[in-house]
């Protein structure tokens, strides 16, 4: 078994599962996800076709997974598939590894003094554990919006969007300030918040709504043209209607991204997610298509879970 | 609720009047407390202003000290070398003290965080804050001129300075970058950006209101010392530019001005002590309208 460069995949050794091997996502090239990891100049978008490139979302693959806080293992051995240009949802009561978890998709965990992570996060094909991993490149893959919302309070809604471009270092490949201009419209527009603050892109965006804000938190990620976009209870500090922005705006993100939620409202799971998976004390109990784990759930634990008999 | 409704107040809902009492003795104390400490202040304010302002004059601030302190008024000459050599010395001193010490805190802040050294350095720290301003003269001295064979020099005593300033930056660097949210980092990290950059761009930029307080505080106590100058930028009356001359400094002007017999030279004194609190203020409202404009929450 090799990859694409024929080096010995790290993967060789490892047994073969079949709900993990099921089919590979029909529209990502393998080989795009692991040159913005690596490095790889050759194979890099050439500054010409970044501007437009939008990448399509590619799958998450989570091998035996375990995540530390010092002694303490919040995430024993989890072995999970996030389909690409799909939205899963993790649900599972406090405490049980959801947003720990999640923050393994992008290297995020181990900024937490004391934390680790074992185990294998494959994007794709590529192990983003793989110590020749930029892990700067893995976190413009993959984006991340936080349960509250925050945008940089210094900043205006403009250069909260910029910042993505600006702070990764992407603003000479972005090259005119026009051209600067046409991706942060870009990427409000895909949040849905571009009609709204067109008239004040220059205020601040701590000046914004609370849902407003978390949309800018979303546009923000989406400027750097990530394939996957994580988000820990994104809806936790809205209100009903601002939520349901939010949600609809995951429906369309999906075409360009892969998505995976955490989330605490079972509702929302069910209207926005396409597979849902239960955690439970750290340890995966169930994945499936959302309507089925919320309807026909396989483990009692699940189902106890889901009809609110505990959590 | 009519007003008519409080006569049959319930009594639970009523204030008690031992609790009354306890109350506006409560207040009383504490805006006695409040008073007296503003006392001295207003004083201060008070005697700065009626025997300074009348020390001031065009030549006080365009001549050199004449040094002749016995005979009228118009021979005692100003205070221009002071006012000169406070604002090079300390402007010396903050270029070296201001970068290093945020660098320090930056440092503690983001990456040394709860490692030994870590612990140590911020030991430290605290130590060099109870320092005696004098024994940072002392040691410069030890080590620049004597140890060096030299002589005093400007550029000794804004090292004294700037060894006095430091612990203080970093010190308030320290607590002001310890309050900007880690959800502001992690966010910057979650886009992409390398660890200098969100330092740069987003933690310091934050920061910044909270860190000139601290800048600011620092300048204030080092253009108000004497003792670390004496023996380290030697004295003189003369205005040099030169860092590695004798240099004048306006607290040193005071000390030297109020001991002397004459009145008019003690007047010379106030005057330049509302000087000097007239450059703090200043200073501090420049920084205050830099830092209004990057508006931060």
């Amino acid at each position: 078994m090799t990859t694409a460069d024929g080096l010995p995949s790290p993967l060789a050794d490892m047994e073969p599962e079949s709900r993990l091997q099921s089919e590979r996502p029909q529209q990502s090239d393998g080989s795009q996800a692991r040159a913005r990891i690596i490095g790889d100049s050759a194979r890099l978008a050439t500054p010409t076709d970044n501007a437009i490139v939008t990448n399509q979302g590619v799958s998450v693959t989570l091998r035996g997974l375990r995540a530390f806080y010092g002694d303490a293992e919040q995430v024993k051995g989890v072995d999970l598939e996030f389909r690409a240009n799909e939205v899963t949802a993790i649900i599972g009561p406090s405490g049980c590894g959801k947003s720990t978890m999640i923050r393994c998709i992008n290297r995020m965990h181990e900024e937490i003094p004391g934390a680790r992570a074992e185990g294998e996060v494959l994007l794709d094909e590529t192990d983003i554990y793989d110590p020749a991993v930029d892990v700067v490149a893995v976190r413009r893959a993959v984006g991340m919006v936080f349960q509250k919302p925050n945008p940089f309070p210094t900043m205006s809604v403009f250069d909260n969007v910029a910042a993505g471009l600006r702070l990764g270092g992407r603003v000479r490949s972005v090259g005119s300030k026009a051209e600067l201009q046409a991706k942060v419209e870009s990427a409000l527009r895909g949040a849905s918040l571009w009609e709204e603050v067109r008239e004040r892109l220059h205020e601040p965006g701590a000046g914004l709504s609370g849902g407003q804000q978390q949309r800018l938190c979303i546009a923000r990620s989406l400027a750097v043209d990530p394939e996957v976009i994580l988000m820990d209870e994104p809806c936790s500090a809205l209100d009903p209607i601002a939520t349901l922005r939010i949600e609809e705006l995951i429906d369309d993100l999906k075409r360009r991204v892969t998505i995976v939620i955490v989330t605490h409202n079972m509702q929302q799971a069910a209207r926005v997610a396409d597979r849902t998976a239960f955690l439970l004390g750290g340890e995966l109990v169930e994945v499936g298509p959302t309507q089925q784990i919320f309807t026909t759930p396989s483990d009692p634990r699940t189902e106890e879970y889901v009809t609110g008999k505990f959590g | 609720m009519s007003s008519a409704g409080q006569a049959r107040l319930p009594a639970r809902f009523a204030v008690s009047a031992a609790r009354r009492r306890r109350d506006l003795l409560a207040r009383g104390l504490i805006l006695t407390a409040t008073v007296i400490a503003l006392v001295p202040l207003a004083l201060i304010l008070y005697y700065l202003l009626r025997k300074g302002l009348g020390a001031w004059s065009t030549s006080f601030f365009s001549t050199d000290p004449t040094g002749n302190t016995f005979f009228k008024t118009s021979s005692i000459g100003g205070i221009k070398s002071a006012i000169l050599g406070t604002i090079e010395m300390v402007g010396l001193a903050a270029a070296m003290a201001i970068p290093l010490g945020t660098g320090v805190a930056v440092w503690l802040i983001e990456y040394g965080r709860d490692s030994w050294f870590a612990h140590a350095v911020r030991y430290f720290v605290d130590v060099l804050t109870g320092v005696p301003s004098i024994v940072f003269g002392l040691f410069i001295y030890i080590v620049l001129v004597v140890g060096t064979g030299s002589s005093y020099g400007a550029y000794k005593g804004s090292f004294a300075l700037a060894l006095l300033m430091l612990p203080v930056v970093t010190r308030s660097a320290e607590v002001i970058l310890q309050l900007i949210p880690s959800g502001l980092r992690e966010s910057a990290l979650a886009l992409g950006a390398p660890r200098w950059r969100v330092i740069s761009r987003v933690v310091l930029p934050t920061a910044l209101p909270g860190l000139i307080t601290g800048v600011l505080l620092a300048i204030a106590r080092a253009a108000g010392e004497t003792a670390p100058l004496l023996f380290t930028a030697g004295e003189t009356l003369k205005t040099n530019y030169g860092l590695g001359e004798f240099m004048n400094a306006l607290p040193v002007q005071i000390y030297r001005d109020v001991t002397s017999p004459t009145t008019a030279v003690v007047d010379r004194a106030w005057g330049t002590a509302l000087t000097l609190v007239a450059m703090i203020l200043l200073l501090n409202l420049m920084a205050r309208l830099i830092s209004r404009r990057s508006h931060v929450a």
